[in-house]
Order: C-alpha cells, then structure tokens, then sequence
C-alpha cells in the first residue's frame, strides 16, 4: 500500500527562501540547500520548490539552486514557478529535479503539457492549480474557478473541467492549491480537494490552509488527497515532521515511519 | 569503475549523483570500450520498453548487456531498466533482452484496494518486503519503504529468483535476484538513506548469491 506522502514547499526568491525555518531558539536558515538538507532528514517524502524570482535574468540562479540540491538529497523533488517552455522543463529536470510544474503557463497554453508529457513522461509533469470558490454558474458549474497572478484575476476556467482536460492532455499529477485555504492555516479546502481527486485518476497533492496535523489527517483521508504540502507549521517549527507522521500513524494513515 | 548505460531513457543523472556521493567512480556511458571495461553495470531507465528496446539495439547496447551479464559482472536494473531484462513487455508489445525469464504486465484497471480504486501509475513510497535474504539488501530494515514510479510490473517464470514484494492492489514482485544479476521496480537513487544502502551494497557486490 502507497504512503501518504508530507511534502514542505520552500518558496525560493532569487537564489534565497523567502521563509526560513525558525526554530525556538530564532535561528533562521534561509539557503534552500540547507533547508531542502534539514526537510530530507527529518523525513520529508518529498520536496516541492516554488521560484517566486520576479526578473526572468535571475533563474539561472534557481537552476544552480536545483543542481546543488540534487548533490545533497536523494528523495525526489519538484521545481515550479516561471516554467514557460519545454526547454525551462528540460533545464530544471537536467539540473536534478524528478518534476517540474507549470500553472500559468499552462493555463495560457495547454500544450506545454502535452508537449512536456511527450518529452519527459507524464511522471514529470505536475499541473500547480490555484484555484478560488464562487457562486455555481453556467461557465463555472462547480464553484470553484482557476486564479492566477496569487488570486488577483479570475480566468474564467472552472477547476474541475481543466483539472480532467490536464489529466488528458499528460500531466501526471496535480498540485492544488485553495487560495481561499492558503496561509489561515485553518485547514485544507476539503471540499475542493475531495472533488478533484474524485475526478481524475493521477495523484493529487493538497496545498493550502496546512496548520496542524488533524488537517493533513481529514485532507488525506475525508478528502482522499494523496500527498499534503505543508509550510508554515514546519518552517516555524512548531511541527516536526515526524510528530505529524507519528500522529497519522497512530490514526491508521499509511506513512514513511523509516528513513 | 561502473558503468551506467546510457540509452536515451530519462534522467541517468541522478542514478549518477547518488554513485558518486558513495564514493564511488562511475560513468554514464553508451561506449562498447567503457562497459567492456567496467567491473559492474547499472542499467537505469525511465520511459517506455518499446523505444528503449529500439534504441539499445540501435546503439548495439543490448549485445554488450548481455555480454557482461554472461561474464558474471554484477549487474543492477532499475525501473524500466528491471522490465527489459525480462523476456517480454506487454509495454509496446516489445520482445525484450532475456536475461531472466519472465515477463512485464500492465497493472489491471479498475486496480481496487479496501474498496478504493487505486491510481496509475503507482507513485510513491511502498513498501519492500524481502523475503530471502540477498547481499544486496544487507542492512536493509523491515517496514523500510522505496520510492516507485511505473504502470508495469515483472512477473519473474521462477519464484526462486523473487527477493522482495510489495501491494499495490495486488503483490508484485519488486525485486528479483538472478546469478550475477539484481533487479529493483523502485528507485534506490530516490529513495533515502535505505535507497543509498542498496546501492553502497550492490557497488560493493561480487555478484554471487551469498
């Protein structure tokens, strides 16, 4: 039986995280390698990597970062944020990453999808999906319509129509993310995750909302999510991943309890 | 120094990458003069047995393969690296090197676990459970679980070779051990501390059985 897999997201800005861990003692490491070093061995299945660098000349920067990670920890990791073009994939997956992720881009041309899955296999491509709650519309049949630019515009594109069209067109897995969830740390989007993982037939990983370890216990079981994205509870240490994994354990969620 | 065949199937350099942080020297090769020369081979992949079968045998790899397995050099499969060292894929119809007999299924689908469908590929963290001891798994825990990316799964003619299983729906074998040759469904180079102890114990194998 497959584990439900903790992924931490380290969000990275020109080469640095933008949250570091804090630890009780105030100790503030903001290198990516060493954070991506410190989530490998408290146990992380996995990494996922979001380069928020603004200026397009700064992301050779965040593929030195992917290729001094990949010398560092042997689990895989994903890398997302300003992918535009097969050859953005192909550098970050050269570089050492197991997946990339597209969400704008995708949105604007879904044939980088397609033509990612064709390339690289649909193992490697995760679709980000940043996804609002509206009132249920004829254009919007199930609530809930694709964002981006972190919520400001609406695309018109409801989340469940694109989240099967992805699954179709290659990709191999989706990471969704509730903007409405995301930084309360009140709790994941059940509804909205239960409704996509119902839907597609490819994992899908639950963003947003991550405060304590009951949420990622109701979004990988009531919600049926396959793997939960945490930041904040661990970036500032009031988690360790081992306690949250301990507590799933011990309510019969299937986790990595070894490594 | 160890030779990682490179035929155009996915990343090798991660395969690559984990060797080297072991200390030990390796090269990602497609060179007759290098895997000649070799004391061992790693035979990685990531793609689909029909175009891998095409371009091994393009590249005149499936020949030397077969040599060095013939001359009792260790050799390690991975992932779709395993799959085509059987005698046949169901993957593209693809009649494949032969090493070990047996073949490579496509999971069922529906593929049902406690009354939910299971997703494909099976991707994630599963378990190996070893059910005879092999030098290659030396150290390896109980419970310890291995990072695993595919939607095909061997099925080894002789159970005698079956050296771990792991559930997915059904139980599958996810490593086999054949003379001087082992053979894993997960990726060692993905998975851990544990994944790296498979790989240390492989780079230091002599290639027999005990």
């Amino acid at each position: 039986m497959l584990s439900k897999r903790i992924i931490p997201c380290l969000d990275v800005r020109a080469g640095r995280t933008t949250k570091g861990i804090k630890f009780k003692d105030n100790i503030d490491i903001g290198d990516p390698v060493e954070m991506a070093r410190y989530y490998y061995e408290e146990g992380a299945d996995e990494i996922v990597f979001y380069d928020i660098t603004a200026s397009s000349d700064k992301r050779d920067i965040m593929i030195d970062v992917v290729r001094r990670v990949a010398e560092e920890i042997f689990i895989p990791f994903s890398v997302g944020g300003g992918i535009r073009t097969v050859e953005d994939m192909r550098a970050v997956l050269l570089a050492g990453a197991e997946k990339v992720s597209v969400n704008t881009a995708a949105i604007q041309n879904p044939r980088i999808i397609s033509e990612g899955a064709k390339a690289f296999g649909s193992q490697c491509i995760v679709l980000g999906m940043d996804v609002k709650r509206v009132e249920k519309s004829p254009k919007i049949p199930s609530g809930y319509e694709m964002v981006i630019q972190g919520g400001r515009t609406y695309m018109g594109i409801d989340a469940l129509w694109w989240a099967r069209e992805a699954e179709n067109l290659g990709a191999g897995e989706i990471c969704l993310n509730s903007i409405d969830a995301d930084g309360t740390q009140e709790g994941y989007e059940l509804i909205l995750t239960r409704l996509i993982s119902g839907a597609v037939n490819i994992p899908v990983i639950a963003s947003g909302g991550a405060g304590k370890p009951e949420h990622l216990y109701d979004v990988l079981t009531t919600a049926r999510a396959d793997a939960a994205l945490i930041a904040s509870m661990v970036h500032y240490g009031y988690y360790h991943i081992k306690d949250i994994k301990t507590y799933l354990h011990e309510r019969d969620v299937k986790v990595r309890l070894t490594w | 120094m160890i030779a990682i065949i490179d035929y155009k199937a996915g990343n090798l350099t991660s395969v690559e990458r984990a060797v080297r942080k072991l200390g030990y020297p390796c090269k990602v090769t497609n060179e007759a003069g290098d895997i000649k020369n070799a004391e061992r081979i790693i035979f990685p992949g990531v793609g689909a047995a029909g175009q891998a079968m095409a371009d091994l045998k393009a590249l005149g790899l499936d020949d030397l393969i077969r040599e060095a397995f013939l001359e009792r050099k260790p050799v390690l499969g991975i992932c779709l690296g395993t799959q085509i060292i059987f005698d046949y894929s169901e993957e593209n119809d693809t009649t494949c090197l032969g090493l070990i007999p047996g073949q490579v299924k496509l999971f069922p689908q529906p593929l049902m676990e406690r009354d939910t469908r299971l997703k494909i590929p099976h991707m994630g963290w599963n378990g190996v459970k070893i059910v005879r001891e092999h030098p290659v798994f030396s150290g390896v825990e109980a419970g310890s679980e291995f990072y695993f990316v595919h939607s095909y799964y061997p099925v080894p003619a002789d159970d005698a070779c079956i050296v771990g299983v792991t559930g997915y729906g059904l139980e599958f074998v996810s490593a086999v051990a054949y003379k001087n040759l082992v053979a894993l469904q997960c990726h060692p180079e993905k998975s851990g501390r544990v994944g790296l102890r498979v790989l240390d114990n492989f780079c230091r194998w002599d290639g027999y059985a005990q």
